[in-house]
């Protein structure tokens, strides 16, 4: 047990807040139409990032943080100047800026020697999952132990604020995102400024794309930005319940990935472990494959078999 | 005959304040509307005012900026110039009085809200920032269901319906906002007859309540029978007025040109006679 609390646990929590707080906001991307705006904002934030890193000398900080926020809404007005002026699609616009600005910030990488610490390539791409420790915890009774839970790695405690800000700004502006989310001219003859709106859920998106990136790296992020919505939209039709699910899956890949990647190779005879933030990733495809294929209405094989009973009935 | 008011209108147009008329008589007056996309002029220089608790129809062919003028009036699209007026005040602090109704391609049908929840939306203005919807709300969106005869459809997923019934469901929805002005793009295109026929009682109980209504309509065939006035547009105004005086032959070829047959106009001419 003391093994699994200062090994396990840390990294656990880290995949699975990483995983609800990307996996949330996700829903409003894809009802969006804008899935990939997740995989550009987590680019696009990396100039920040290491400006941020730069003042602040700290690699879990606000001003990271705050970096990272700037960054986006810098990105989202490029985009938008670009496409007004140079009359093009906001796709093409998009990948104009997210190459740019990325560039950027590997060139500010490799120029000011931020390089050195832990913000390397393989770092961004892969994250350090496993690297979070709690040595400081012996028993389950310290989970309830306000001063030891504090001892917990700066990410994991990191994490869990933007997840919860996240939470809150969801149910706070859950009817504005929903409106502005479906039809935005209505909303704007209501007052509800979609502009706003979309703004305050790409600078969210930013928060949390970072926070969770430098635990869990890039490759988890986009796919938890897109994985949780999607299998929670194939198994209701119901925007709250949809959110519910969703959360549900992104904590089912966070624990499930973790243990999988970390015990399944064992179980399996092997004497070692595979990439958490990978299995993570992998577990939440999962998921979406098996609700694409067994949802009880979009399912692919239900509704083989219901065309099968109805076309035997009649 | 209605000379005061073509008067009115043709100094209007000229960006005159008229002398003889009171602005807070007029629920939805737009004066100078010009509008281009990607530098190729929409809509051109366009003044309408529109008459208070009437059913008017916006006609014209394709591509004649039926939509655009909607939309541009309501400030919903960029416009190079031009002013909407609500009873008198700038259309952006009367949008509370205002209820648009866009085209149904306009929304993703996928998205997962029932019917009564996109009826609800229609409330959220009223609602106001950061509160949820309650019961009060609810049963207000549920009586606009049953104006549309749709209250049985309540809780289906919007996907799920006609598009006839998406329709009705948007109908509902700019009944619940109870607004004084009604503009509505195509409310009819695509519709089966029973929408078509639930459609109309709707309007023609708005227009009791003294409602003004604006519809971009397509059906030249159906203008006489649902309608009492028109505006006609063809990238600029061509006609507007009582469906008997505005509906000629004249201005039809006027806006139309030769897409209009000469057989359908003596059609519609006989018709209106």
């Amino acid at each position: 047990m003391e093994i699994f609390l200062q090994y396990d646990l840390p990294s656990i929590l880290l995949g699975t807040f990483a995983a609800l707080a990307c996996g949330l906001l996700g829903n409003f991307l894809v009802l969006r139409r804008q899935a990939l705006m997740g995989d550009t904002i987590s680019h696009v934030v990396l100039p920040g990032i290491v400006v941020g890193f730069l003042v602040s000398h700290n690699t879990s900080s606000l001003p990271m943080m705050l970096g990272a926020g700037a960054a986006a809404v810098v990105s989202v007005m490029l985009i938008e100047l670009i496409r007004r002026l140079g009359n093009i699609e906001s796709g093409a616009a998009m990948g104009v800026v997210f190459t740019t600005m990325f560039a950027l910030g590997v060139v500010l990488l490799e120029q000011t020697g931020a390089a050195g610490v832990h913000l390397d390539v393989e770092h961004a791409l892969y994250g350090n999952l496993e690297s979070a420790l709690w040595l400081e915890a012996t028993s389950l009774n310290d989970l309830l132990d306000w001063h030891k839970l504090m001892l917990l790695p700066d990410e994991v405690k990191q994490l869990f604020v933007v997840t919860l800000l996240i939470l809150i700004v969801i149910v706070v502006f859950y009817k504005e995102f929903k409106l502005t989310s479906f039809d935005p001219l209505l909303a704007t003859t209501l007052g509800f400024s979609p502009k706003i709106m979309s703004l305050l859920l790409i600078v969210m998106v930013a928060v949390a794309a970072v926070a969770a990136f430098t635990a869990v790296g890039s490759i988890l992020v986009i796919a938890m930005f897109i994985c949780p919505a999607a299998t929670a939209r194939m198994l209701t039709d119901k925007l709250s319940t949809q959110l519910f699910i969703s959360g549900v899956v992104s904590l089912l890949s966070g624990v499930g990935g973790y243990i999988l990647a970390a015990f399944g190779p064992l179980w399996l005879g092997y004497d070692f472990s595979v990439s958490a933030a990978g299995m993570i990733a992998v577990t939440a495809g999962a998921l979406q494959v098996l609700a694409m294929l067994f949802a009880p209405r979009y399912g692919i094989l239900t509704r083989r078999w219901q065309q099968k009973h109805s076309a035997l009935a009649n | 005959m209605r000379m005061g008011g073509q008067k009115a209108r043709l100094v209007a147009q000229q960006g005159e304040p008229v002398s003889a008329y009171n602005p807070d008589d007029n629920p939805f007056h737009v004066s100078g509307l010009t509008v281009a996309y990607h530098n190729k002029p929409v809509l051109w220089n366009v003044s309408y005012t529109a008459p208070k608790g009437q059913l008017t129809a916006i006609i014209g062919p394709n591509g004649a900026g039926k939509s655009t003028f909607l939309k541009a009036a309501l400030g919903l699209i960029p416009r190079l110039s031009g002013e909407t007026q609500v009873f008198g005040q700038p259309v952006k602090t009367a949008l509370n009085k205002i209820a648009y109704v866009p085209q149904r391609s306009a929304v993703d049908w996928d998205f997962p809200a029932t019917a009564l929840d996109v009826v609800l939306m229609g409330l959220y203005g009223k609602v106001g920032w950061f509160r949820w919807p309650g019961k009060s709300h609810r049963q207000k969106a549920k009586k606009a269901l049953q104006a549309v005869g749709m209250e049985a459809f309540a809780n289906r997923q919007i996907g799920q319906l006609s598009g006839g019934q998406q329709q009705r469901v948007f109908l509902a929805r700019s009944l619940a906002q109870d607004a004084e002005v009604y503009l509505m793009d195509e409310p009819f295109s695509g519709v089966d007859a029973a929408t078509e026929k639930a459609i109309v009682e709707v309007l023609r109980q708005l227009v009791e309540a003294d409602k003004t209504v604006l519809v971009v309509h397509h059906d030249l065939e159906t203008v006489n029978d649902y309608y009492s006035n028109i505006l006609m547009l063809n990238g600029q105004y061509i006609a507007s007025g009582p469906v008997e005086t505005a509906f000629t032959a004249q201005n039809l070829q006027k806006a139309y040109g030769g897409r209009l047959a000469s057989t359908q106009l003596e059609g519609l001419k006989a018709k209106s006679c």
